[in-house]
This record gives C-alpha cells, sequence and structure tokens, in this order.
C-alpha cells in the first residue's frame, strides 16, 4: 500500500541536480573519450579516474550516498591505483602501436559505436519518455540509505553477501598465484661470483662514474666533468636523450672558468710564445 | 530534466568503452575500458533503482563493483604474467595459440 502510494507520488528532479548532472556529464564524457583516445596509458588512466569521481557524484546525487563513497574509495582509492602500480610495473612507454592488425578496424569499430550509441540511446530516451522518479524515500522509510541497504543485504541478498566473501577471497589467493615468482633455492647468485663474473666477462669492471653535482643541481641527467673540463660521456643516466642533455644548463662558473688549462695559463701557448713544456 | 538523461548518458558512455576495447591494443586500457562498460551499467542500475523506488537496482550495483574489484585483481594479475613472459602488454602479440 505504501508502495503504491509512493508511486503515485512522482518526485520531482530539482533545478540543482540539473545543473550537477550538466557540469558533470560533460565531465564524464570528455574524461572517458580522453581515456579512449590518449595515447600514453598513464594519462588513460588519469581521465578514467576523472570520469570515475563524475559518477561517484551522480550515485549521491541520486539518492545512493553510500554507492557513492564506495565508488570513489573503490573505484577511484583502490582499483585506478592498482591500475598504475601494474602501468608502473610493465612499463609506460609499452603503449599502443599505431599500425592497425586488421586493416580498417577502427573505422569499423568507430562507425559501430555510434550506430550503437544512436541505437541504444534514442531507444532509451523513446521507452523512458515518461519515466517516473519515484523516488526511495517510501522504501527508505525515514532511516536513511546506509541502514536500508544494510537491512536488504543481510535479509534477503545475505547468500549471495557470503558468496562474495569466497569470491574475494579467491581472487585474492589467485592474484598472489599468479603474480609470485617462483625461484629454486640455491639459483640466486651470490656477491662473490657476481663479482667475479663481473671482472671476468665486462671490459669496465669498476662503477660507471655517477652524475655531476654542481652548485646549480645534482640531478642524474647532469653529466659529470673530467678533470679538463669535458664531460664524462659514461656519467649521462641511461633513458636521457643525448639532445636533452645539450639543453641542460651548464655550470657557468666553470664555463666563465674554462678548463683548469685555461685558467692556469697552460692551454694553446701563442705561437711565437714558446708557452711552458707540456 | 529527467531520469532519461542519466540512461542515455550512461549508454553513450558504455559505447565508449565497446569501442575502446575493440581499438586500443594494450591490454591495460582494454581493461580500463572494461571498468568503463561496467561503471556505466552500474549507473543504469542506480538510475532505475530510483525510477522504480526499490533499493534492489543499488544492492546490485554494489554486488557488481565487489565483482569488478576480483576481476581487476586477478586480470591485472594474469596481465602481468603475460607480460613477464612475452615483454609485452599488446593484445596483438598473445597470439601463440593462433596457429
Amino acid at each position: 500500500m505504501t508502495l503504491l502510494a509512493a508511486a503515485e507520488t512522482s518526485v520531482r528532479l530539482g533545478t540543482g541536480e540539473a545543473v550537477v548532472f550538466w557540469i558533470l556529464g560533460p565531465i564524464a564524457l570528455a574524461g572517458a573519450l580522453g581515456m579512449v583516445f590518449s595515447r600514453n596509458a598513464v594519462h588513460s588512466a588519469l581521465f578514467l579516474v576523472n570520469t570515475m569521481l563524475a559518477f561517484g557524484v551522480f550515485y549521491v546525487v541520486q539518492e545512493a550516498p553510500f554507492l557513492g563513497a564506495v565508488q570513489i574509495i573503490v573505484y577511484t582509492g583502490a582499483i585506478m591505483i592498482l591500475f598504475l602500480f601494474v602501468l608502473m610495473l610493465v612499463g609506460r612507454d609499452s603503449s599502443d602501436s599505431v599500425v592497425e592488425t586488421l586493416r580498417g578496424q577502427r573505422v569499423a569499430a568507430t562507425v559501430l559505436g555510434i550506430g550503437f550509441a544512436g541505437l541504444v540511446g534514442a531507444g532509451i530516451a523513446r521507452a523512458t519518455r515518461d519515466l517516473p522518479a519515484t523516488g526511495l524515500r517510501g522504501t527508505q522509510g525515514g532511516r536513511g540509505n546506509i541502514p536500508a541497504i544494510a537491512e536488504l543485504l543481510f535479509t534477503r541478498y545475505l547468500l549471495a553477501f557470503e558468496v562474495t566473501s569466497a569470491l574475494l577471497i579467491t581472487a585474492a589467493v589467485g592474484a598472489m598465484v599468479l603474480a609470485h615468482i617462483e625461484r629454486e633455492p640455491g639459483t640466486r647468485r651470490s656477491q662473490k661470483e657476481l663479482s667475479r663474473a663481473r671482472f671476468l666477462t665486462s671490459d669496465r669492471p669498476q662503477t660507471l662514474p655517477g652524475p655531476g653535482v654542481y652548485a646549480r643541481g645534482n640531478s642524474v641527467a647532469a653529466p659529470a666533468l673530467l678533470p679538463d673540463g669535458s664531460i664524462t660521456p659514461e656519467s649521462f643516466a641511461t633513458g636521457i636523450e643525448p639532445q636533452e642533455i645539450d639543453q641542460m644548463p651548464r655550470p657557468t662558473g666553470r664555463e666563465q672558468l674554462g678548463s683548469p688549462d685555461a685558467a692556469l695559463g697552460t692551454l694553446d701557448p701563442a705561437p711565437g710564445d714558446g708557452g711552458p713544456q707540456r | 530534466m529527467t531520469l532519461t538523461y542519466y540512461l542515455v548518458l550512461a549508454a553513450i558512455l558504455f559505447t565508449i568503452g565497446a569501442v575502446g576495447v575493440l581499438v586500443r591494443r594494450n591490454a591495460i586500457v582494454v581493461f580500463m575500458c572494461v571498468e568503463l562498460m561496467l561503471n556505466s551499467v552500474n549507473l543504469t542500475l542506480v538510475t532505475f533503482a530510483r525510477a522504480t523506488g526499490t533499493l534492489d537496482g543499488q544492492i546490485m550495483a554494489f554486488f557488481v563493483m565487489v565483482v569488478a574489484a576480483a576481476e581487476v585483481v586477478v586480470g591485472l594479475a594474469i596481465i602481468m604474467s603475460i607480460y613477464r613472459t612475452r615483454r609485452s602488454a599488446s593484445v596483438d602479440d598473445a597470439n601463440l595459440l593462433k596457429y
């Protein structure tokens, strides 16, 4: 009886909700499009975080504050961080290749997507044009959202809830089994063996020179200088382009000074001067 | 402003996720697109829960979230182990069963 009464008193959707929708809807849409179109996988993940935060606000607006909080905590807080962790483990540069494996697949997928969105969107828009928003006030009965969900979860959906625990523990064990690397005991080489192998096989047994440490910068990209003022090529950090190193600021004091030879007047003796013997 | 707007937005986002699954090659990005599809279905469930005035849709969305969390954990572990053996996270490179 109360349900019927609630169904007849349809809730009007207020202006505030419209404002929230028209601000966050385009943001969610832009996040989704950015996720699909950005080449960098980390950018994709951040765009998806954007969309998911907007979804969390939508849930809160739609009388589901519990789901909104769960969305923000679980999705953007846990799942997306997991995604970013795996991206960092796998390597950020393992991004998409531009080469199409199947010819015309992208065009076909885009056409399919536009057609699907048009069909489903138009169908939903026609079918639910006068869908009344009954609202949850009648169902919750003044208890609030979380007690109402808890009551339903621990009575009618208790079995599903218990099965969920089995699912979660299976997923955790499965992830540990899949991500674990089994090493035979004794296969790991000791420091002595590693050192001997390095001396026997490498033409450079000592460590590489470290980066330069200057008053203006101590980044790994700053090259170290040799005693004559030239750059030590081996001190470059790996993964840095040589042209980037050219653009990096050299320590200015050293530039004015020139090389130590120039400072001491022992470099490039003037013609006829004789100069000190080197 | 009716509830139809939410449903249409969810449909559009679902389609974007589906197109992303078809178009992208990086397995992790494909996985993110699947997450987007799950999320838009959740939005539909929450909207219909509000429309019908029952909480079952919200409960279902909650269970979808739980299953999605478990799925992400296992799926990312699988992607990592594939990456370890094949040194690539591209879905095109996992083709041992092709011929």
